[in-house]
């Protein structure tokens, strides 16, 4: 074993009844049968077929649009352009910004109709009576364009001349870091290592392509079925289209996998509109090209690090540059490139830390919410960084990192404090010890093992005073029933509320029953992005639950004649803790308490912590409520004469703070570091002059169940967590460390390293040439 | 092209229906109510659209429905049901191995392939029987497993 395992604290969680355990979560058995009714599988009596008409151009002025023709067409309901729908524009600067011009006209036309920025950007909708229909009536749309200069590297886009893809200039946003004195630090270095890191596109290619279903009710609300990660989008919808917004009525599905591509408006807007006009039901599904083509990837960054160092590896100085491509339009590029800056230096205490971040506008496919959130940039680039430093010092990665991670206490470079566990040397050297020895060379064939550690926010930004809410009520058969906004995107979101629920009122995980995702019937949750959910309505619903059983201890504490602290409520009964076999079945309890007029339910509202914008010139101030820690280590095999890369292990070691659901916990560990293992090794979105040349599963390769071993999930539980009983986020962290982790391997095994994702076989043979 | 009248046995139904024989499986499926039956890409590469044709499991976005006129077709829905579920579909819910839940159905039709003509497949059996069933949440471990316990009841119980 290549490193001691570093002892844990003692730590002393209570004993609980249903949370940790590895239930069966409630969604999974409906989906397992074919019962579970995606937003592609439903169906309205009389239902038309949307389809959109996209820009074959990456830069154009369009100079004829003319659908007469389309209209004409049997069987066509609507055309819709921009010239219809003149203010409808999907507002991409979130309100809260700081440190920001104001970018007049950077939101998005709903429908372009006089330049087109990007290729397959939205120029006309279509409804008709079937699919064919609408796919003839795309086809008679008459368009000219002249074509416009266009940019397609951040660069390029950055100097004085290039063209400019909305005025007044290239730059979306930008971010800096002033921490200490770097230059001062720079002078104190015996040891100064610099590098530049690339880090790709990455397309999310969840397996249900966007779909939906929208239709006009009996209110005149226009209700939307629909495939989403936010509920809350009712409100920009209703501004788009014209409407009040209470006659938005957004009805979430069960998500057919998200990871942050679901997080910004898709086709919900279309069908909106459509359904507007025609006053008819409108069903819209993409195709997988129409999905690659139609929504956000993830940011190509470049990033350089300068640190400075002494012999011990003691970092004295850190000075970080990055720029992001933003593509055509902003999305949530500025606070993708927040989180970037403020995890740029890693999971480091460094006293002296200078951060430069730009987000440029290209006419490049736009990006936005990734898994992650620009953490996963940030990371690739400091492990590799630090991994440098150790080569270059000639000591091993793990001391290099040893005298630098941040510990409980320590400030980030923001000057937020850790108030939680910070246990990096405790996942790195567990996740190591998980490959075991490392496999002898053969051959040409070279081992490596490496690893990466990480820190990752969990929750939103504090200064957008986030909230959740969540309903939670007994029934008079001693149910359970829950009401909450959230979104599930299959990583547990609402079987997690449900054994919290089942835990605090004592009922088995069965007698729980969930709604969810409805943004008129179910309180709003917020969204399902920034690996909040757990956090945010895990505890609204711990509160409300909580609430509930504080009646019915209320209640039982009369019948017992005892303290409420006497008693506890487990498997559908009250009773006393000294005495067991005194019980009180809540079937009863809750006939009593109704009877009395007592309540039975709880609306509760969680808030994160609320602070000020940090200072935009210095960065400084807290950004986020709370960080998960943990690490990630990988064994590879190299074949020097093909450039092959085989993953032989895979371990993970993540601080979760408490698992709710085992099992669920550990999905989102291996599936989240499947996705960066591939973003590291395989996933290549090939973009050329701004058309993705590779928008199928076919050219764009994910993992399969042949690629990669079993990463092996290893949970460690601090308890220190903000979420409910203690927990931290796992969603996004997960995929985190995994990509930096197979590079490290890699670099280990050949002696060079290469600064850029995905490590191809190309790339390993070039690096070896030039060694 | 002409709509031709096409019998289909689905999940023991009997549907005789007029569809244009050039359209896939996949389609007639769903548009007759068969929604478990997933559309992922209609190309081939992520198997959400498996079924069984005259016991094989075929991707149905390859097959044309006037390819499968009589034939005998069953889908993942047609195996169980929430209160009777076969020992894949238990075994799936049981460990972990359903996230979004949108690669399942495929990825159950795959898996009883393999355990039809294999009850005691290894771990890289099991890999290779389900590599044409993408999926991007889990990771595959739990599925692997989820097979792996379906095997062992099935052959315990005399199932499926």
């Amino acid at each position: 074993m290549k490193y001691q395992v570093k002892p844990l604290p003692q730590v002393d969680l209570p004993e609980l009844r249903t949370v940790g355990k590895p239930l069966r979560k409630v969604d999974a058995m409906g989906k397992a049968v074919g019962d579970t009714v995606y937003a592609g599988d439903y169906s309205m009596p009389r239902m038309l077929y949307g389809k959109v008409f996209r820009s074959n151009q990456s830069s154009a002025r369009i100079t004829r649009l003319d659908v007469s023709k389309a209209r004409a067409l049997t069987g066509v309901a609507c055309v819709i352009t921009g010239f219809d729908v003149p203010n409808a524009r999907l507002v991409s600067d979130m309100p809260g910004q700081t440190g920001q011009k104001q970018r007049a006209g950077s939101d998005v036309p709903v429908l372009a109709s006089e330049q087109v920025r990007f290729y397959g950007e939205p120029i006309a909708l279509v409804a008709a009576e079937t699919p064919e229909i609408a796919d003839k009536a795309l086809s008679l749309i008459e368009i000219d364009y002249e074509p416009l200069p266009g940019v397609y590297d951040p660069l390029e886009a950055m100097k004085p001349g290039a063209p400019i893809v909305t005025p007044p200039d290239n730059i979306v946003a930008r971010w800096k870091i002033r921490k200490g004195d770097v230059e001062s630090g720079f002078e104190q270095a015996e040891l100064i290592v610099e590098n530049t890191f690339r880090i790709p596109y990455q397309e999310h290619a969840y397996l249900e392509p966007e779909a939906g279903v929208a239709w006009i009710d009996e209110r005149g609300a226009i209700t939307i079925r629909v495939s989403t990660q936010v509920v809350e989008h009712f409100r920009t919808i209703a501004r788009a289209v014209g409407v009040r917004q209470n006659k938005i009525h957004i009805q979430g599905t069960m998500v057919g996998g998200g990871f942050g591509g679901k997080e910004d408006i898709t086709i919900e807007i279309y069908l909106a509109l459509l359904a507007k006009h025609t006053a008819r039901p409108v069903k819209m599904v993409y195709t997988r090209e129409e999905s690659f083509l139609a929504h956000a990837k993830r940011h190509p960054y470049i990033i350089k690090h300068r640190t400075g160092v002494k012999n011990n590896g003691l970092i004295t100085a850190s000075k970080i540059e990055m720029i992001s491509d933003s593509g055509a339009y902003p999305y949530l590029s500025p606070y993708v490139l927040l989180y970037t800056t403020v995890m740029a230096p890693g999971p480091y205490r460094i006293n002296n830390v200078q951060v430069d971040a730009i987000s440029v506008a290209t006419n490049n496919p736009y990006t936005s919410a990734f898994r992650g959130f620009g953490g996963p940039q940030a990371c690739f680039a400091y492990e590799q960084q630090m991994d440098d430093i150790a080569r270059q010092l000639d000591l091993d990665p793990l001391e290099v990192r040893k005298v630098n991670y941040l510990r409980t206490g320590d400030l980030t470079a923001t000057g937020q404090v850790i108030e939680s566990a910070a246990w990096l040397e405790e996942t790195a050297t567990r996740a190591m010890a998980a490959l075991g020895e490392q496999t002898p060379d053969y051959g040409s064939v070279k081992i490596g093992q490496g690893f990466a550690s990480y820190f990752q926010s969990y929750g939103r930004i504090t200064w957008m005073h986030d909230t959740s809410q969540a309903w939670v009520g007994l029934e008079l058969d001693g149910t359970v029933t829950i009401r909450a906004g959230v979104p599930d995107l299959g990583a547990g979101q609402a079987n997690s509320l449900c054994q919290i629920a089942a835990e605090v009122l004592g009922v088995p995980l069965e007698r729980v029953t969930i709604y969810t995702t409805d943004s008129a019937l179910t309180p709003l949750s917020g969204t399902s992005t920034a690996t909040r959910q757990l956090y945010m309505s895990g505890n609204a619903a711990l509160m409300a639950a909580t609430a509930v059983r504080n009646v019915l201890l209320n209640r039982a504490s009369k019948y017992f004649e005892e303290d409420i602290e006497a008693l506890d409520i487990a498997d559908g009964k009250a009773f006393i803790k000294s005495d067991p076999s005194q019980t009180l079945d809540l079937v009863d309890l809750a006939k009593m308490c109704a009877s009395e007029g007592m309540h039975l339910s709880n609306l509760a509202l969680f808030k994160a912590p609320f602070t000020d914008p940090i200072n935009p010139e210095t960065g400084q101030g807290q950004v986020f409520p709370d960080f998960t820690f943990g690490s990630f280590a990988v064994e590879v095999a190299v074949d020097t004469e093909t450039g092959e890369v085989t993953v032989l292990k895979a371990a993970a070691c993540h601080d979760i703070g408490r698992a709710i659901n085992r099992a669920a916990a550990e999905g989102q560990i291996i599936g989240g570091g499947m996705q960066g293992l591939g973003y590291g090794l395989m996933e290549n979105l090939i973009v050329k002059d701004g058309v993705i040349k590779t928008p199928s599963l076919t050219e764009y390769l994910i993992p399969t169940s042949m690629d990669y071993p079993d990463i092996q999930a290893i949970i460690l539980e601090s308890g220190t967590g903000l979420g409910p009983f203690g927990a931290k986020g796992i969603g996004e962290p997960s995929l985190t460390p995994a990509a930096p982790a197979a590079a490290s391997a890699i670099a280990n095994a050949l002696g060079v390293s290469i600064p850029e994702i995905p490590i191809t076989p190309e790339k390993i043979l070039a690096a070896l040439e030039r060694a | 092209m002409k709509p031709q009248m096409i019998t289909l046995h689905i999940n023991g139904r009997t549907h005789y229906v007029a569809l244009n024989p050039n359209q896939t499986l996949l389609v007639a499926l769903r548009d007759l109510g068969y929604t478990d039956v997933k559309c992922g890409c209609e190309k081939g590469d992520c198997g959400a659209c498996a079924v069984f044709l005259n016991g094989v499991a075929v991707n149905s976005c390859l097959v044309l429905a006037g390819q499968a006129d009589e034939g005998e077709i069953l889908t993942a829905a047609g195996l169980g049901t929430s209160e009777h579920p076969h020992p894949l579909q238990t075994a799936f819910s049981d460990a972990g191995a359903i996230q979004c839940g949108y690669c399942t159905p495929g990825m159950i039709v795959s898996a009883k392939a393999l355990l039809d003509h294999k009850p005691h497949p290894t771990d890289t059996e099991i890999r290779d029987a389900i590599s044409g069933n993408l999926c991007r949440c889990t990771g595959y471990a739990q599925i692997i497993q989820a097979v792996q316990s379906a095997a062992e009841k099935m052959d315990a119980g005399g199932e499926g």
